[in-house]
């Protein structure tokens, strides 16, 4: 029994620090209040939109099937939520509509965090002329002002829901770059990053290993803080007219309220619910956003302690 | 400010300028493969027609060509002419800019001195009720729709108050010159400025605030109290000067984006400026005017943003000598 002395494997002691780092990351995200009502309004929204199919029934979002009800009538008259000018039910496409709305935010937001790292990642852990001309190229989509080129990408492109996606995916990416670089600049000075290097690690064993891990806490933040910015922007894609004509969202609702006069008639039970709805969902998002932000970026950990 | 910042910046904003101009031309006609289908899409062309339009605008030639071509058309303003009104493109965004750049400009205005105000109110008195009644409705605003709003607005004082007409700028049986005529005008600008400004208001209270509770913890202001100033002099002097630095630059910015922002919001009042002019176009398509309206649009976001970077360098000294 001399020389060796067992060790717990390292894997599974970084595990367990991981393990303990997510306890307390979710123990102090349950003191923000804001945080936990996010949180509750969007678990609603997530359960509304899964349960689709029990709370309404597909079939009533064509107007061939709506045809039996009155059109234009009021939640008094038609429950719940009264019905458009073409007799569909509001409540149906609210239900439906929730589902677009927040696959659209959430697989944007993929699409914008995938190339937000990528670009972020590499050019923080690389530097040089990589680096220098991948932050040009992030200046420059900064500036292009997003609505006139979402416009023109989606008449190149054509209306469909994956095209909405591409469109803002691709056009909601550079912040969440410029944020990535910085904080990995900082992160490949650290000392174990060093001690690691100097051990003989690889490239990729260190991007891994040491700055991915270390990145993840800032980039669920950031991603969290996308997911709204990309639901408004399918509401006013929709609105313009790049709506899927064959699938209803909150945006569409909108557009199909406004050009059919729901305001000159009154029809505050058509235009109301989808906006409420899209103003809740953007703001749970936010909430939850800036509780996360607040607990795992380390900038605003300084600032609030 | 040395002349060398103000050199780097402005040739930093010209290579922007010229990456916009660049991109614009593989969006329209490297993207969409067959330019002049894409271009003319929807419209009824002879075959005859479709050449002489393919050679006017130098598509008949190799790639490179083409883009020499739509680099001295680009360089000359030649946009192309609008299909919905047959006019050049470049007079027909002449004419309409004025009526946003009234609106924007008033809106712009109007926000940030009302999202500043409110800002600091919040944020001198954290936590206070004023701090979460401020706090929670400039998140709302900030989380609607700006055409949403407009909506509202419209519904509740145009149609169910009739305080205000329901869209366009001037009423058709109105005054045609003068004091008459500026008032119509100005009564029809009084909903879709009151959407913007609301619309825009929440993101500088936001960042007001934040900053202004950043600055609280600085040590001049230890100091200023220290010397036993009252309170609003500590605030008005001290304070506030010092946490406005983030948002003079955030508003330089947003005078960029807000010209392309209305787009929605013009669409719902009929206001009949840029906005609605690309929501034309788009319904059309109008591909000359969207790529017309995409340049200008593009180019006042790099002009603003030059604008707030070398603000930023007059107003900060920490980066003037760095």
């Amino acid at each position: 029994m001399s020389g060796t002395v067992a060790l717990p494997p390292t894997r599974r002691i970084a595990w367990q620090r991981r393990r303990r780092a997510l306890g307390s990351a979710w123990s102090q995200y349950r003191r923000s209040r804001p945080g936990m009502i996010g949180l509750a309004v969007l678990a609603l929204f997530v359960l509304v939109a899964l349960a689709a199919p029990l709370l309404a029934d597909e079939a009533g979002l064509s107007a061939v099937n709506s045809t039996g009800n009155e059109a234009w009538a009021s939640p008094g008259d038609f429950g719940p939520l009264g019905t458009d000018g073409l007799g569909r039910s509001i409540w149906t496409q609210l239900v439906w509509g929730a589902r677009v709305s927040l696959l659209v935010g959430l697989a944007a937001t993929i699409v914008a965090t995938v190339i937000g790292m990528a670009v972020g990642i590499t050019a923080g852990f690389y530097g040089g002329a990589v680096g220098a001309v991948l932050m040009r190229l992030t200046e420059w989509f900064l500036v292009i002002p997003f609505l006139p080129l979402a416009i023109v990408l989606a008449a190149v492109l054509g209306p469909s829901i994956q095209n909405i996606i591409i469109v803002i995916g691709i056009t909601s990416w550079p912040s969440m770059a410029r944020l990535l670089r910085a904080q990995v600049l900082t992160l490949k000075e650290r000392l174990y990053v060093d001690r690691s290097r100097a051990l003989g690690a690889s490239q990729t064993h260190l991007m891994i290993r040491h700055i991915l891990p270390n990145v993840s806490g800032l980039i669920l933040a950031n991603t969290t803080l996308t997911v709204p910015v990309a639901i408004l922007s399918e509401t006013v894609l929709a609105f313009l007219g790049f709506g899927d004509p064959s699938r209803a969202s909150w945006g569409k609702m909108l557009e199909e309220a406004f050009q059919r006069g729901a305001i000159t008639e009154q029809a505050w039970w058509w235009y109301g619910p989808p906006g409420v709805a899209i103003v809740l969902v953007v703001l749970a998002f936010t909430l939850c956003g800036r509780a996360l932000e607040e607990i795992l970026d380390p900038r605003l950990r300084e600032r609030s302690s | 400010m040395s002349p060398r910042i103000v050199v780097t910046k402005l040739l930093g904003s010209l290579a922007t300028l010229a990456f916009v101009v660049v991109f614009n031309f593989f969006l329209f006609r490297i993207v969409s493969g067959d330019p002049v289908a894409t271009l003319f899409r929807g419209r009824n062309l002879s075959d005859s027609q479709r050449d002489e339009l393919t050679r006017e605008f130098g598509l008949d030639g190799s790639q490179l060509e083409q883009f020499w071509a739509y680099l001295k058309q680009t360089a000359g303003l030649n946009f192309g002419r609008s299909y919905i009104t047959n006019q050049p493109v470049i007079e027909e965004i002449a004419a309409k800019a004025p009526a946003t750049i009234a609106l924007v400009g008033i809106s712009a205005v109007l926000s940030a001195v009302f999202g500043i105000l409110i800002g600091i109110a919040a944020g001198w008195r954290r936590n206070s009720k004023t701090d979460y009644a401020a706090t929670t409705s400039t998140m709302t605003l900030y989380s609607m729709p700006d055409f949403w709003l407009g909506m509202l607005l419209l519904s509740f004082f145009a149609v169910t108050l009739g305080w205000f007409p329901v869209g366009g700028i001037q009423d058709p049986n109105g005054a045609d010159s003068g004091f008459g005529k500026l008032l119509d005008q100005g009564q029809h600008l009084v909903l879709p400025a009151l959407t913007l400004t609301l619309a825009y208001l929440g993101e500088y209270a936001l960042v007001m605030r934040s900053s202004l509770i950043d600055t609280m913890r600085e040590d001049f202001l230890i100091l200023a109290r220290a010397k036993g100033l009252r309170d609003g002099l500590v605030r008005n002097r001290h304070a506030v000067p010092n946490a406005l630095l983030p948002v003079v630059t955030l508003i330089a910015i947003n005078f960029g984006f807000v010209l392309s922002g209305a787009i929605a919001v013009e669409t719902i009042f009929s206001w009949p400026g840029l906005g609605l002019a690309s929501y034309e176009a788009l319904r059309g398509p109008d591909l000359p005017m969207l790529q017309g309206l995409f340049l200008v649009f593009s180019a006042a976001v790099i002009l603003f943003n030059l604008i707030a970077d070398l603000l930023y360098v007059a107003l900060d000294p920490r980066v003037r000598t760095a």
